[in-house]
């Protein structure tokens, strides 16, 4: 079993496994659309690989982090659902 | 790494050409002072990203970690490159710094990334890749139980699908675009490689339970915030598979951003490389899928011809040749066997988005006749992917070859610039 962290998603707190990526903590708590599209569509990660931005979320009041690109640390906190 | 940051030889990319690189030059006997840079943590590129479950490193990248105690080797995680500001000189980014690293000659290795093709409902969350998912559930995503499509072409689809099983999901079978009478020729063709067989035979062995459908493909996803379902056809009829995800990548194309904004020539969306991996830009060399999708083993023989030839080692770049050419051959029949067909041209309706980032429906695109006119007037390709992702899915729906490329080629923090900039002006 791996260690685990806390992170809070959208003022929740969760518990991850450490080295877990922000895209896995979102997608492994049922969270499927990580930002809205300029026309308020849902959007998830695409590539898994930092190339399609799809993924983007604000972590620690940073908007536009990748989440498939970015490991979750402890105490992060994570927003979802920005435009 | 040097107070100067400057390096004999800077290897952009830490995939398997990129770390073949590294070997070849550093075995050589010169005093090379080498970096190795790439935006992810670890090495190994996509095909050997590390599992987070599993304890022990990849044996393959195991290796690999032996070349990094030379002193004269210096790598550099997570950092992207983004721009070159000025000549033998290229800025990189961290999430939180910037750096400049200047340079005798480059190796440039940037792999590849899965083609995206769009179908109505291929903008939904759990719609992604199938190296993408690959990718998230080694990250730590659990899978078990989950019911996946495994979708497009080519053996990735394969190597995922098996991955998956393993991991215990759901997959109900899947499907390849091309007609299995190309597959059988291919999978007839790996009988004259027997490296090749053995791992096709253990992949055939890992998904003996999961059908391999050839001559179908996806044609609709639906779900309200998310996918519940796709609608797939066989060219005769079509039919409905509810699934969590559906992971979909048509081929590979070359991440040629990078070469191609330090003015090396692409051909055919490759970069053109001679037989001692130079591109047309002296000092610059290239290795990998970013010269011709060709996997593993081409990736692994041109970083070590780079990486000798970089070192002036062209004996030892020369001897293998051979084993290029073969390895070329193969790209060869990979191309043709998965060579996508002319029904997925179809496959989006007017209403289809094609460009993700600013939302722009085919509709839209249809009316002009090149992708700079597209992007001029409807904003298509100028979001953050900067066309990486509808771009190559326009080379395939209208035959618009890719706009150049501009740096900063990746998404850049003002920041960054700005310290390049003074940087430039203190060491002109």
């Amino acid at each position: 079993m791996p260690d685990m962290l806390t992170i809070s998603i959208n003022g929740s707190p969760v518990l991850v496994p450490q080295g877990a990526s922000v895209a896995v903590a979102l997608l492994s708590h049922q969270i499927f659309a990580f930002r809205r599209s300029i026309r308020g569509e849902p959007r998830g990660p695409v590539c898994g690989m930092g190339v399609c931005f799809e993924c983007r979320v604000t972590i620690d009041d940073i908007p536009h982090r990748l989440a498939c690109q970015t490991s979750c640390a402890q105490g992060m906190e994570v927003q979802t659902d920005a435009p | 790494m040097p107070p100067d940051n400057h390096f004999d030889l800077l290897i952009v990319g830490a995939g398997p050409a990129g770390l073949a690189a590294a070997l070849a030059a550093s075995t050589s006997q010169k005093d090379t002072r080498i970096a190795l840079i790439d935006e992810n943590q670890a090495l190994g590129g996509q095909i050997w990203r590390q599992d987070l479950a599993s304890k022990h490193p990849q044996p393959d990248s195991a290796t690999w970690l032996e070349i990094l105690s030379s002193p004269l080797l210096h790598f550099i995680p997570g950092a992207r490159v983004i721009s070159q500001p000025s000549p033998r000189t290229l800025l990189a980014e961290t999430p939180n710094d910037c750096m400049t690293l200047s340079y005798n000659r480059l190796i440039l290795a940037p792999g590849a990334r899965e083609r995206f093709l769009p179908f109505p409902g291929w903008t939904l969350p759990n719609v992604m890749g199938a190296g993408a998912l690959q990718a998230l559930v080694k990250s730590g995503l659990p899978i078990a139980g989950k019911t996946v499509v495994v979708a497009g072409s080519g053996p990735l689809l394969l190597a995922v699908a098996a991955y998956l099983y393993k991991k215990h999901a759901n997959i109900p079978f899947i499907a390849e675009q091309a007609p299995r009478s190309r597959v059988l020729r291919f999978a007839l063709g790996l009988l004259r490689s027997p490296d090749k067989l053995s791992q096709a035979l253990q992949l055939k062995l890992a998904l003996r339970n999961v059908p391999y459908h050839t001559t179908c493909w996806p044609v609709a996803a639906q779900g309200v915030d998310r996918l519940e379902s796709v609608t797939l056809t066989n060219g005769r009829h079509s039919w409905t598979q509810p699934c969590d995800y559906l992971a979909c990548g048509f081929g590979l194309v070359p991440n040629t951003e990078l070469p191609r904004s330090l003015g090396c020539q692409i051909r055919l969306g490759s970069v053109v490389v001679d037989e001692t991996q130079a591109t047309s830009v002296p000092g610059i060399l290239c290795a990998g899928e970013a010269t011709g999708i060709g996997g593993l083993e081409k990736s692994l023989l041109e970083g070590s011809i780079a990486g000798h030839s970089a070192t002036g080692r062209l004996d030892a770049a020369r001897a293998l040749l051979k084993s290029r050419k073969k390895a070329l051959a193969f790209a060869e029949s990979l191309e043709r066997t998965f060579a996508l067909r002319p029904e997925l041209k179809a496959l989006p309706t007017p209403e289809t988005i094609v460009c993700r980032c600013e939302d722009v429906p085919l509709s839209l695109l249809l009316p002009y006749s090149s992708s700079r006119a597209a992007k001029l007037q409807t904003r298509c390709g100028m979001g953050p992917c900067q066309g990486r992702i509808c771009g190559p899915a326009l080379e395939f729906l209208l035959d618009w070859p890719p706009d150049s490329i501009r740096p900063p080629i990746f998404p850049t923090k003002l920041g960054s610039l700005a310290a390049t900039a003074k940087n430039i002006r203190n060491n002109p």
